[in-house]
């Protein structure tokens, strides 16, 4: 083929580096965030082996210390925050919406910017020294310990203003660039999740920004804001890291649930079930994010009563959550089950992250989570929602647009042998850490008592399975970029607008504007069962 | 199989306050299992019987249902309010000490716990207490945060530099217990353990005569007394209850006081730390802002003291 696309109608690095192009910048985000989820992995491994044996296995307690904290930070903030917004949601955003690009496209360059100064300042931490505070930056030890910290803070600010310019620029693209006849409730699912998360990257990154501008005050100029020998107040700043970092919990997974709203419809060939109430649980859901920060803190020393009220509004979520798990499994009743990588990914997150959402319950409620706070349990639990969650949904939606974005299908068989180590690999990485947590081991532990050795054991034996389905889909994607362009337009069979338009597309996205005359998921009655007439 | 469940998931229970955990713990662990064998078998059995290569009855379903979507709201609703009131009511029993508990101080610190007892004597990293006797620890820290962590007895809380939090248990019997640091604090965090004797009555009494090990055997109202002369509180604060230039500390403890801007608050040892530390905070009505803070020239242990020997004057 000799089409002109986004990838081949210019060439060489500075037409990429300058480019104002949603689709390459969506590309420049997502082969960084990789090597994100790349250098994160690898200091996950770290950790893990580290904690084969009770006391040193490989690493002095300092480095370890540092390993975690890395690992915490490029995860949250160089991989999984950006990753589906930024990455994919800049690709496809526009082109769910019908659009030529998003709204600012300038600005989405400088998002991007943002993010690479932000992570290369990340990353000079590692030469000054590392930082050993974990990635919430408690104080008063982060305003007491050496290393980098200030350099960290201050790429984590750098790194706030790349994920609002991204919610900015989502923002005014859903508003103003739909497509003819593309009204709020003919939008795809995804675009409902991105909208919501647009809102919480807005409204809360700036908080965050400011916190983290309080803490180097007080590390470099000695104002008393956090510490309490300069009368400052250190449960304070985790009531602002919280109040920033639990709706980032949302931006991290609201995107996730919206690739998974798009994914199972497709690979059911089914209308989804409930389109308003999973658009409206999404908003309902950014709105609760709010208010919940509190419970990070039912053991801090905040009055009684906080604590009850935190509790009670943080089950409010479940209520949102649960209606989007049924509306999912809802959705494939007397569907036409395609298990394509996608799917399979899609099936993956909704095990996974059912276990996420139920586990949480233990930790809302004051009583349990009163044990299990700071435990292995939380570790498990927010790993279950995170990476079962957001990266499982997150490795759905790239198999989903891979063929869209590269022109390529990749290899189908190793996608379900990659996805099988995936799933195998991840329960038993963090199963093992719910037992562990809920038994007294408690986080950020480098030496651990003898008797909780077998769960580790079995905890980093499980990564490495996990790490090997990750090489493995790694591997096969890479090997599809090599072969000659073979995916068609719509390889999936989808109904929304990206799928009306070549793989890879154009640079103006489409030949004319696409016109909307109904909704995304209006799958007509599969062609092989009226053929067969078999309706009940 | 809920013992079994019980001992594989939990450690064993020290007091009564852990089993009431462990009851909610093990509802949720039940609950948990019920809806995720609900959403695997559902996802699996659409999986299998609605794969696209088996031509089995499809297409007409609705896309929406409101009974079953209201009812798949409403029942989550009804479940979470019960969970939230069996942890609030568990939650409600730990903040608050019996009136007759037995008071320890705590001291966290890079990375040693230090406890000090009614009589003065002191211990690091071991906590002796008696059984079946409420016991209310008062918990500070000298450097960063610390989380005071019994697995056994299901109990946790945060150990703030400059100001107290307070826990409180009650040891069903006698036997060690392990001690440990939850919030993250440095390299030693994790070898910042400590052990808790819980002990007989009578042995216990024993060890507070023979004394640990560290013993300092001026207890701490004691020196609270000697601080009081020794820092001058005693031109401004009289022990009999005449006025001075400050109000007397006779009887302050545990009041109501009420404040010059007309709010009205217990002077129970936050407000006493506040008041030596930060006199401007929550000045006293009638008196005049004329007391220097003593913030950095009082150790921890002064503090406590003189707060003990404030008690003292009922």
């Amino acid at each position: 083929m000799t089409d002109w696309n986004y990838l081949n109608e210019r060439r060489g690095l500075w037409s990429w580096l300058t480019t104002l192009d949603h689709k390459r910048i969506g590309v420049m985000y997502l082969w960084s965030t990789l090597l994100a989820f790349f250098l994160g992995g690898v200091f996950a491994m770290l950790i893990r082996l580290e904690l084969l044996t009770p006391g040193k296995t490989v690493m002095s307690a300092e480095t370890y210390n540092k390993m975690f904290t890395l690992h915490g930070a490029v995860m949250i903030f160089l991989f999984i925050i950006p990753s589906i917004p930024a990455a994919l949601g800049n690709f496809v955003l526009p082109l769910l919406l019908g659009a030529k690009d998003v709204a600012f496209p300038r600005l989405n360059l400088a998002s991007y910017y943002l993010y690479l100064a932000g992570a290369l300042m990340a990353l000079a931490s590692l030469a000054a020294g590392g930082i050993d505070t974990g990635w919430t930056f408690y104080t008063p030890y982060s305003t007491s310990t050496g290393g980098a910290v200030n350099l960290v803070t201050l790429a984590v600010f750098v790194l706030g203003f790349s994920s609002i310019f991204t919610g900015i620029n989502f923002i005014a693209t859903v508003h103003k660039l739909r497509a003819p006849g593309m009204s709020w409730f003919r939008m795809p699912l995804f675009v409902w999740g991105m909208y919501a998360t647009a809102v919480i990257q807005i409204l809360a990154t700036p908080v965050l920004g400011i916190t983290v501008l309080l803490l180097l005050m007080e590390r470099l100029l000695g104002i008393g804001i956090f510490d309490p020998k300069l009368g400052g107040d250190p449960v304070l700043f985790q009531h602002f890291f919280w109040f920033y970092s639990h709706p980032a919990v949302y931006i991290m997974i609201l995107p996730g649930m919206a690739i998974i709203s798009e994914v199972i419809p497709v690979f059911s060939r089914r209308p989804i079930f409930g389109y308003r109430a999973i658009a409206f649980s999404s908003v309902a859901i950014a709105g609760v994010s709010f208010l919940v920060w509190g419970h990070h803190m039912f053991v801090s020393g905040q009055s009684v009563l906080a604590s009850a009220i935190f509790s009670f509004l943080t089950f409010l979520v479940a209520i949102p959550s649960a209606v989007k798990v049924f509306n999912w499994v809802a959705t494939m009743y007397r569907g036409s089950i395609s298990l394509q990588a996608p799917m399979l990914y899609a099936i993956c997150f909704l095990l996974l992250f059912a276990i996420g959402g139920l586990t949480g319950l233990f930790l809302g409620a004051l009583a349990t989570d009163v044990h299990l706070h700071d435990t292995y349990f939380v570790v498990a639990h927010f790993h279950y929602v995170m990476m079962g969650g957001t990266v499982i949904a997150f490795l759905a939606g790239l198999h989903y647009w891979w063929p869209k974005m590269f022109g390529r299908m990749y290899s189908e068989r190793w996608s379900r042998v990659a996805a099988g180590l995936v799933f195998v690999g991840f329960n038993a990485t963090f199963l093992a850490q719910f037992v562990l947590g809920s038994r007294g081991m408690p986080r950020r532990y480098y030496n651990y008592l003898p008797e909780f050795q077998p769960l580790h054991i079995l905890s980093t034996v499980g990564s490495w399975t996990l790490a090997l389905g990750l090489l493995i889909m790694a591997g096969y994607l890479l090997a599809s970029l090599r072969r000659p362009p073979d995916a068609p337009p719509n390889p999936w069979g989808g109904l929304t607008l990206e799928w009306r338009t070549g793989s890879p597309p154009p640079v103006h996205n489409f030949e004319r504007t696409p016109r909307v005359e109904g909704g995304p998921y209006d799958f007509p009655l599969v062609p092989e069962e009226a053929a067969a007439g078999r309706r009940p | 199989m809920i013992t079994w469940l019980r001992e594989l998931l939990m450690p064993a229970a020290g007091t009564a306050y852990a089993r009431q955990v462990d009851d909610l713990f093990l509802f949720l662990t039940g609950l948990t299992l019920f809806f995720f064998l609900l959403i695997a078998g559902l996802t699996a059995w659409f999986v299998v019987r609605y794969r696209r290569a088996r031509g089995a009855a499809r297409g007409a379903a609705p896309s929406r249902h409101t009974a079953l979507e209201v009812a798949w709201s409403v029942i989550p609703l009804a479940l979470v309010i019960v969970i939230f009131f069996w942890g609030f009511h568990g939650y409600i029993n730990a903040a608050v000490p019996p009136a007759d508990a037995l008071e320890i101080k705590v001291t966290g610190r890079k990375w040693l716990w230090q406890f000090e007892y009614p009589n003065g004597l002191r211990t690091i990293n071991e906590l002796h207490v008696p059984v079946a006797k409420p016991v209310r620890l008062v918990m500070i820290s000298e450097d960063v945060i610390h989380s005071f962590y019994v697995p056994t007895f299901r109990i946790k809380q945060d150990v703030l530099p400059g100001k107290y939090t307070q826990l409180w248990f009650q040891a069903a019997e006698t036997g060690v217990h392990r001690l440990l640091c939850a919030e993250f604090c440095g390299t030693g965090h994790s070898d910042m353990l400590g052990a808790i004797h819980v002990q007989g009555a009578e042995e216990y009494s024993q060890w507070l005569e023979k004394g640990g090990e560290g013993a300092e055997a001026v207890p701490a109202a004691q020196l609270g007394r000697l601080l009081y002369a020794k820092y001058g509180c005693d031109a401004c604060h009289s022990l009999d209850g005449s006025r001075g230039e400050g109000p007397s500390f006779r009887g302050v403890f545990g009041r109501p006081v009420r404040l010059a801007d007309g709010r009205s608050v217990p002077a129970d040892e936050n407000y006493l730390r506040e008041s030596i530390l930060q006199p401007q905070a929550k000045v006293v009505a009638g008196f005049q802002p004329v007391m220097p803070t003593f913030q950095g020239l009082l150790r921890e242990r002064e503090i406590a003291a003189l707060i003990e020997f404030i008690k003292e004057q009922k």
